[in-house]
């Protein structure tokens, strides 16, 4: 089976607060510590061990700047056999439509039966996998949750849906899947791993490559234009604790017994 | 003007959901004077049950009535709504599973622009519309503007926009269904074959009434027995968010939140639990929060009654102490 992972590039939450810019026209990026989106570890973890039951190759691409080569480069120590890095100029202010344009561009390319995006990334917009599959015209499937491969033609999919609840399907391939958290446990990669594919070639595919015009990415392609970025008002917000610690504690207890937190 | 607006109503054993009027709201926002278009896919009894519910509110309710929509599947019903849906329309659709399954695919063959998980609307000019929209985990917002000459699909946070009593809608029914049909029923590339319930676990935490809950900020696997004690101590039960379940550090019935079980308890107590709306679309009933966290901007600090700036793997054990010294 050829299997395709889109994975990004994003500032990883847990380790940085999240700032945003003296004329909030962007968030500090400068210090930030970037890794893989979360969702798209899953996906990769997921592609691999596809291939280890059914054979076939797994095939990572990100659309970014020079500095997202790293992640291509992580998700290969992972075990992908292949990276490839969509990367222009034209490609920057794209909206979600432009980055699945420029992902279906280099899709159609290749010869895929099953293309794997995470579910979201960090603007929580969940967009682009469903996207792609409409462009592409191939059926989709959102928030999965695990996978079995019946033969080369279809395959089961469980889905995640309220109250963590399961939805089956059979679909046919190709198609597009959107991954859900929890569906695997990514495994880890280390330094050797990273050593190991420092030299691996990942070529660069640009609008021209692609054979894309313009006016499908970038701001030009954008009918959702980002203007700022802002800290909402806070509003009332909790009662804050605070004094040292026994002073805190105090009051904590005192609120938990009159509240029946305590047993 | 924009053109029409739509709000897709979804439904559950022939009950619309609470974010229909919603939604309906947020169509206001748009358009104070908007006639609003409930659209309500289904077959039978359970889709004129709906319908009868919901018409009442608004001016106009499209059905679309197939068997093949008896159990909804995004890519059997997206072809249907492409076909009805006239061109240049807005349609709202709630922020959850059923639409990242259905919106941006949607969005893509109405050849119309496609806004995510929208909080609140700014104001429409001409053809631009200028939406709220929450990145990073909820750490920072942006005003995103949009242009909706060709229409737009928006996905609007479920809790987002009160529900208004709005002067009552003319309620007129509109059957659609042959024209959703027409060009035949959807070819069938994805087939839905059964859902699979949830488990309840050893412990029931939607029938807990004190609830120690823990999310990312515990890190390591190896910390989980604070936890334990306290909740031990005060005599409540664990739960906890998302990520917990997916490193499989706690069973998947212990996880609060949309996609987990709906918990009402008396107090809530989140420990390192930044405070997602998946994660607070779990928890009903106002039960007392009280959050722990070492991040003052959490946004959890929103929500709960009662905050606490500190480290839980230093502060989880000495509350611990603390109430079983007061215990005795
Ligand atoms: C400087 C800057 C300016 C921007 N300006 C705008 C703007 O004006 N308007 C606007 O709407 N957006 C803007 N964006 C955001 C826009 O680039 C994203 O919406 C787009 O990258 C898709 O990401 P997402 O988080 O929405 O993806 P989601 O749909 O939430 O991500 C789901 C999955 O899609 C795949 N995916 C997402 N992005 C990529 C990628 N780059 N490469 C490969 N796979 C990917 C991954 O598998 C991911 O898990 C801007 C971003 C930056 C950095
Ligand atoms: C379709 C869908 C459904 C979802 N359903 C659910 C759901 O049902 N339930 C759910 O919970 N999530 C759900 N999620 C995930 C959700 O979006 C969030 O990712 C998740 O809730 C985050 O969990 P968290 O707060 O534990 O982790 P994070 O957001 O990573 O927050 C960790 C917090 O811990 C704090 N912290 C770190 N270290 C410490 C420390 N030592 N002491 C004190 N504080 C510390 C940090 O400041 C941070 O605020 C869903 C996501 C999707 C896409």
């Amino acid at each position: 089976m050829e299997i395709l992972v889109c994975v990004k590039r994003v500032p990883d939450t847990a380790e940085n607060e999240i700032i945003v810019n003296r004329d909030g026209t962007d968030i500090e990026r400068e210090d930030l510590v970037f890794s893989v989106n979360e969702w798209d570890n899953y996906a990769v973890e997921e592609a691999i061990q596809i291939k280890d039951k059914v054979g076939g190759n797994v095939t990572v691409i990100t659309v970014g700047n020079d500095d997202a080569e790293e992640v291509v480069r992580r998700e290969m120590a992972m075990g992908a056999d292949r990276g490839i890095l969509l990367c222009d100029e034209a490609f920057e202010g794209s909206d979600g439509k432009g980055i699945a344009s420029i992902l279906k561009a280099e899709i159609v390319k290749g010869k895929y039966d099953l293309v794997l995006t995470g579910a979201q990334a960090d603007d929580g917009a969940g967009q682009v996998g469903g996207m792609l599959a409409a462009m592409l015209d191939w059926p989709f499937a959102s928030l999965v949750n695990k996978i079995e491969v019946i033969d080369d033609k279809k395959i089961l999919v469980g889905r995640e849906i309220a109250g963590g609840n399961q939805e089956i399907n059979e679909i046919d391939l190709p198609c597009v899947l959107s991954i859900q958290t929890g569906i695997n446990e990514p495994r880890y990669v280390g330094i050797r791993g990273i050593r190991k594919v420092a030299s691996a070639d990942i070529p660069v595919h640009g609008a021209n490559d692609l054979e894309l015009s313009p006016e499908l990415v970038g701001p030009a392609g954008s009918l959702v234009k980002r203007l700022d970025f802002f800290v909402p008002e806070p509003g009332e917000g909790a009662k804050m604790l605070e004094g040292n610690t026994q002073e805190i504690l105090d009051k904590l207890v005192e609120i938990l017994k009159s509240k029946g937190g305590i047993k | 003007m924009p053109g029409k607006i739509f709000v897709y109503v979804i439904h559950r054993e022939g009950t619309a959901d609470d974010t229909a009027l919603e939604l309906l709201a947020a169509a206001k926002k748009i358009d104070p004077e908007a006639s609003v278009t409930a659209l309500v896919a289904g077959s039978d009894k359970e889709l004129e049950n709906v319908v009868k519910q919901i018409a009442p509110s608004f001016n106009e309710v499209w059905k679309i009535d197939h068997e093949s929509l008896s159990y909804i599947i995004a890519e059997t019903l997206r072809p249907m709504l492409a076909r009805i849906i006239p061109k240049g329309s807005i349609l709202l659709i709630p922020h959850e599973h059923f639409s990242m399954d259905l919106s941006p695919g949607l969005s893509i063959k109405l050849e119309a622009a496609f806004i995510p998980d929208v909080v609140a609307f700014e104001d429409i000019k001409e053809n631009k519309l200028t939406a709220i929209r929450e990145e990073f985990s909820g750490q920072v917002s942006t005003h995103v503007m949009c242009d909706i000459s060709q229409g737009v699909v928006i996905s609007v946070r479920s809790g987002a926009f009160k529900p208004e009593a709005t002067a009552a809608g003319k309620g007129q029914i509109v059957d659609k269904t042959s024209e959703a049909l027409s060009g035949g029923i959807p070819n069938g590339k994805r087939r839905y074959l059964e859902v699979i319930e949830a488990e309840t676990g050893e412990v029931d935490i939607t029938k807990s009434d004190i609830l120690v809950s823990v999310g990312r900020g515990i890190e390591d696997q190896d910390n989980m027995d604070i936890i334990y004690e306290l909740a031990e101590t005060m005599g409540g039960d664990i739960s906890c968010s998302r990520p917990i379940v997916d490193a499989r550090w706690l069973d998947k019935s212990r996880q609060v939140g949309t996609s987990g079980k709906t918990v009402k308890p008396k107090v809530y107590l989140a420990l390192g639990i930044s405070g997602s709306f998946q994660h607070l679309g779990g928890i009903k009933g106002s039960p007392f929060i009280i959050a722990i966290n070492k991040n003052p901007k959490a946004p959890i600090f929103q929500i709960a009654d009662v905050g606490i700036i500190a480290d839980i793997l230093e502060f989880v054990p000495e509350l611990t102490g603390k109430i079983e010294e007061i215990k005795g």
